[in-house]
């Protein structure tokens, strides 16, 4: 339907002023609602929208997609040559040259830039102007500097596991020289969670490289735990899932070089392997929750060396045996080493006892959890750290009723932890909520010295390179994160050394005090009941049993209640007999 | 040219000087006191800076030029003036 007005002014009125004047309005169409088309439409008769003056706007997220850089180096050979002078032919090159040098611009510029150059080279010669005056202050300064410094840690490089399916980072190792690579072992530790396609690998990072893996391991079963060997840094010891040891060379590539014999091995998955330090530098021992803990020569996987089963009444009896999640073992001190436990015991073994039950020596027990990480202090091999359930605690070896320091109960889990081999009384500790704490008992007990939240997920390694200055940790989804910590926490203070073990010993001589106390006390009590002894000897000889001890306790409930309530009932009497008096006096 | 020998006898005679190398704008080595593999070495790389140097001196300033580079390093100093088609380079080990 068109419509059409038309407009018609005469050409010779073209041109003339304009006079404007009102005049009613005039109706030139009118559009009657069509009934028809009205049935095509229904209509709605609240609506609900929204009106802005402002102008749209949409919230778009953008991430750059993570770019893969890899260093080459070029280098420059010959060049330059013009197209008729073969760089290869001497001849060319000396006409070439003498040509050159019979051009005037070259005699030219040369002068001009020799004195130049004579210039500078007086100059360099006669002082040296990079020297540093004021030397001495500036030291002073940066002392000062270091001493107001807030610690802190910057994340310097992260590595993800490249798989789809994500494994827990369970175990870290440093390369024993240079430390520029890191070892990390990979599984699943979740009981029965391991899905089928999840990979085997394990990697060895090289830490400038993040995109890639320097080597990918392949065993047979996930890796819990791994070790490069410290004498040899060629070679690797690895614990894997199903309790086998297998052992790598870098040099020979990604498959085991040799692994132990399944009938010989742990029957659970072997948590913690150590390399020992023996004069063939091949000598290394495991242990797992099965209970045992077995050393292995690497030469000779078939079976193992020696055989200990951690059970605590002696008797080799491995239904008893205590479970075993770490190991320590110390160079300084060959014929000892301990063991961490499930049941958050450290027993503390010599590896030279004669007989199976000599081996254990005595035990330790404070910790409410399994003992997730155990190590002596690398200044004073006598103390150590336990890190287990929701604290940190260092013990002396002599004193084994409890820890001689402790840190507080924190709110999450604490997983792993390692002291730092430059300073005596500094430590590191992983929780589940992915924070690293490092703590410095010199400086402050209650809390940790620096707090870092390095990522969401659960932190489940933590491993300090042997220059105190890199930590890696390895979370629960396999991510490791490399962190450096500020040079205050690094660095050996004057005195430090000293302190911390005054501080150590004062600690010690506390805790035996303390014990010597409870001992009296005891003892004490001890003698108290002594007449009633004899009954004593009678009643336990009736040792109860639990119905019977359930039956005392509830005689002993009910009486306790009674007892209070008669109490009760006589001080209401005593109120009523109280208000009736004052009510008389009244 | 008797200058020119003259010139780099003086400048190799001063106290520190371990070699000179002159170089054209194309990075050829004219002249050196060093053995052909060094000499090509310095030559190729320091040409490669010389023009990066300049570059960035006249982008910062159109008016501006390079007159003289040092690269100072633990063990030597490296000193290379420029001209228009050739670098004169001196390293030198300045008296510690």
């Amino acid at each position: 339907m068109e419509i059409v007005y038309e407009y018609v002014k005469k050409r010779s009125e073209f041109g003339r002023p304009c006079n404007f004047s009102d005049r009613a309005s005039d109706l030139h169409l009118d559009i009657q609602p069509d009934a028809e088309l009205a049935a095509c439409f229904f209509s709605l008769d609240s609506r609900d929208v929204g009106m802005q003056c402002a102008a749209d706007m949409s919230e778009n997220e953008v991430n750059t997609v993570r770019i893969e850089s890899e260093s080459r180096g070029i280098n420059h050979t010959e060049g330059g040559w013009p197209n008729n002078v073969n760089p290869q032919e001497i001849e060319h090159t000396m006409r070439f040259r003498k040509k050159v040098e019979k051009d005037e611009n070259y005699i030219k510029a040369i002068l001009k830039l020799g004195i130049q150059m004579e210039h500078s080279i007086k100059q360099n010669n006669a002082i040296d102007i990079y020297q540093e005056y004021f030397g001495e202050g500036e030291e002073e300064e940066e002392e000062m500097a270091d001493a107001k410094e807030q610690p802190a840690a910057k994340t310097i490089n992260v590595f993800r596991d490249p798989n789809e399916v994500k494994r827990t980072a369970s175990s870290l190792s440093w390369h024993p020289d240079g430390n520029h690579k890191l070892a990390v072992a990979y599984s699943s530790l979740e009981f029965q969670r391991a899905s089928k396609s999840m990979n085997f690998d394990s990697y060895i990072w090289d830490i400038e490289n993040r995109n890639w893996p320097d080597l990918t391991l392949k065993p047979v079963s996930p890796l819990v735990s791994l070790e490069y060997n410290p004498k040899d840094s060629h070679i690797l010891l690895g614990g894997s899932y199903n309790g086998q040891i297998a052992y790598w060379d870098t040099r020979k590539g990604g498959q085991p070089v040799e692994m132990s014999a399944i009938e010989h091995s742990h029957r659970d998955p072997a948590y913690k392997v150590i390399w020992l330090q023996s004069k063939t530098g091949t000598d290394a021992f495991s242990t797992s929750t099965d209970g045992q803990v077995l050393w292995w020569d690497i030469r000779n996987m078939n079976e193992p060396t020696e055989r200990l089963v951690l059970d605590p009444s002696k008797k080799e009896n491995l239904d008893n045996a205590l479970t075993a999640v770490c190991l320590e073992f110390e160079t300084t001190m060959p014929t000892k080493f301990m063991v961490g436990t499930e049941q958050g015991l450290v027993i503390s073994c010599n590896r030279k006892a004669k007989t199976p039950a000599e081996k254990i020596v005595c035990t330790y027990s404070s910790h409410q959890g399994p003992i997730y990480a155990l190590q002596r202090n690398p200044f004073f091999p006598k103390y150590f750290l336990t890190v287990a359930d929701w604290t940190a605690r260092i013990w002396s070896e002599d004193i084994k009723e409890s820890s001689i320091m402790s840190t507080t109960f924190d709110m999450t889990y604490l997983m792993d932890g390692c002291w730092s081999p430059v300073r005596p009384a500094v430590f590191f500790t992983a929780k589940k909520d992915g924070t690293v704490d490092v703590w410095d008992f010199l400086f402050k007990q209650n809390d940790p010295t620096l707090t870092v939240k390095v990522c969401d997920e659960a932190l489940c390694s933590l491993r300090v390179q042997s220059n105190g200055r890199l930590l890696a940790c390895g979370s629960h989804v396999g991510t490791a994160t490399l962190l450096e910590i500020s040079p205050g926490l690094y660095t050996l203070q004057r005195n430090e050394k000293a302190l911390a073990n005054e501080m150590f010993e004062r600690e010690t001589r506390r805790e035996k005090i303390l014990e010597g106390r409870l001992r009296e006390m005891r003892l004490k009590e001890r003698s108290r009941s002594e007449p009633g002894k004899e009954e004593e000897a009678q009643d336990l000889e009736g040792e109860e049993s639990p119905e019977e001890l359930i039956a005392r306790a509830e005689k002993d409930f009910f009486q306790i209640v009674e007892a209070e309530m008669k109490k009760w009932k006589n001080e209401t009497e005593k109120q009523k007999g109280k208000d009736v008096s004052e009510q008389k006096k009244c | 040219m008797a200058e020119v020998e003259e010139t780099l006898k003086r400048i190799q005679s001063q106290k520190g000087v371990q070699g000179i190398i002159i170089i054209n704008s194309e990075g050829i080595p004219i002249k050196s006191t060093l053995d052909n593999s060094s000499t090509v070495q310095y030559a190729g790389l320091l040409h490669q800076l010389v023009m990066k140097t300049r570059s960035t001196v006249r982008d910062l300033d159109p008016q501006n030029d390079l007159t003289f580079l040092r690269v100072r390093s633990k063990k030597n100093e490296i000193m290379i003036a420029p001209d228009k088609d050739y670098f004169l380079i001196v390293i030198q080990n300045p008296s510690e």
